[in-house]
């Protein structure tokens, strides 16, 4: 069987998989990071979205083996080092960016690739940058209003409608 | 997903070698192919990937002003690298899916791919591209055989893919609101010598260049050369989507749309 060999969250780690194994299976399974959701399994949702080598990715619509030698980040590897939530998560805490939560670790992963890209988005950016992230919760406006707060701006004129 | 074996050349010689293999299959991003598999639509017993092969990567100027861009090239580098030198392409590039899709998905894997409501085929097809292989090039306007069909033979790999700059130009599409695909969309390229017109999501034969509206445009480059011209209905796809006659009426509407933004 083959195998892989990759860095997840800071630390080396490696499996035997099948080629057929897709990174959302192998972070799930054998690494037991359970974080990473799967929603749909058909690349729409975006509950499965990771960072490798520092880019957003649908972990269900990569090989496993195609992250050989990567360096993958998954919401387990987004806490500051102390354990405490990271800008993004404490303001998805703060401004009840989450319901069922289900989207919550592909949204986080999202809004960290966006603020990355574009550190101070307008709130037309941040939703058309989720255009790949489904709540079906439909919690949108909260969501946009955390990443918003992530990026230092003022919410409080942004109504909830 | 039925298993295979996965192969990851890091040259195009191996690549080519590996696809000589009548069951192997080329791998781009991935971002059709494999939700194709995990669907068992497709079952290849050795997929190929092309994402480590470094002659396929990157997007530069040829010493005669053309753009050239890798087959394995993402999305989402197309965009940024492209925004000085050929805006209307890097537009394009930059409204393809999501993010995440944009981030892994390949020009290559997609003018291969050849979907009927594809962006990329729209702007190969409007500039003129001509789609380098590992054997021969081909000119866009002979790349595109209908759809999901290239004049791309078994195992031939797209390495790059050269676009002539024109001096002005303009994507516009009406996304279908869950697949981000385009319902209909026309890519407008105006060069010194005339204006070129090209429609993707719209025919059963993928995409095409509109002859009249070229002739129109070329005479007045206006949004209102397009008024008056209509294409045949009966060439149009219909889907629960939109029906034959609303998408030849969409080909006017964003073909008129595209003029005015690349005026």
């Amino acid at each position: 069987m083959p195998s892989v060999s990759m860095t997840l969250n800071g630390r080396p780690v490696s499996a035997e998989i099948e080629g057929r194994t897709l990174l959302a299976e192998l972070l799930r399974g054998p690494l037991k990071m359970t974080g990473t959701h799967i929603g749909c399994d058909t690349s729409q949702c975006g509950a499965c979205l990771v960072h490798v080598d520092g880019k957003l990715v649908k972990s269900c619509t990569m090989l496993a083996l195609e992250a050989e030698g990567a360096d993958v980040t998954t919401i387990e590897g987004m806490a500051n080092a102390d354990g405490s939530l990271s800008p993004i998560q404490a303001a998805f805490r703060e401004h009840h960016g989450l319901q069922c939560g289900y989207c919550t670790p592909g949204m986080i992963m999202s809004a960290a690739a966006l603020l990355k890209e574009n550190p101070k988005p307008t709130e037309h950016e941040v939703r058309d940058w989720l255009e790949g992230n489904i709540c079906r919760c439909t919690g949108y406006h909260n969501i946009v209003k955390a990443i918003l707060a992530a990026s230092g701006q003022d919410v409080t004129t942004i109504a909830a409608e | 997903m039925y298993d295979f074996e996965f192969l990851r050349p890091t040259t195009l010689d191996d690549a080519v070698a590996a696809l000589k293999d009548e069951d192997a299959q080329a791998l781009g991003g991935g971002q059709t192919l494999l939700p194709t598999m995990k669907a068992r639509l497709a079952a290849p017993e050795t997929l190929v990937s092309l994402t480590a092969i470094p002659e396929m990567q990157g997007v530069c100027m040829t010493d005669d002003g053309q753009l050239e861009i890798g087959g394995a090239t993402t999305h989402g580098e197309i965009a940024k690298a492209a925004q000085e030198s050929y805006p209307g392409l890097a537009s394009l590039a930059g409204r393809i899916g999501d993010p995440a899709v944009r981030a892994r998905g390949t020009i290559g894997g997609s003018l291969a791919n050849n979907d009927p409501s594809a962006c990329w085929p729209a702007v190969a097809l409007a500039s003129g591209a001509t789609i380098v292989t590992n054997a021969r090039e081909i000119a866009a306007d002979d790349f595109f055989q209908g759809m999901f069909d290239t004049a791309l033979d078994e195992g031939e790999i797209i390495v790059s893919v050269r676009f002539p700059v024109p001096e002005a130009s303009a994507y516009e599409k009406l996304p279908q609101p869950a697949s981000r695909f385009p319902l209909v969309a026309a890519f407008v390229a105006k060069f010194s010598d005339g204006v070129r017109v090209a429609i993707t999501g719209a025919s059963g034969d993928g995409v095409f260049r509109w002859s009249a509206a070229e002739e129109a445009l070329s005479a007045d480059f206006d949004p209102d050369a397009v008024d008056g011209l209509s294409l045949d209905a009966d060439d149009m796809i219909a889907d629960i989507h939109g029906s034959q006659s609303y998408r030849a009426h969409l080909c006017g509407v964003m073909t008129k749309r595209a003029v005015k933004a690349a005026s």
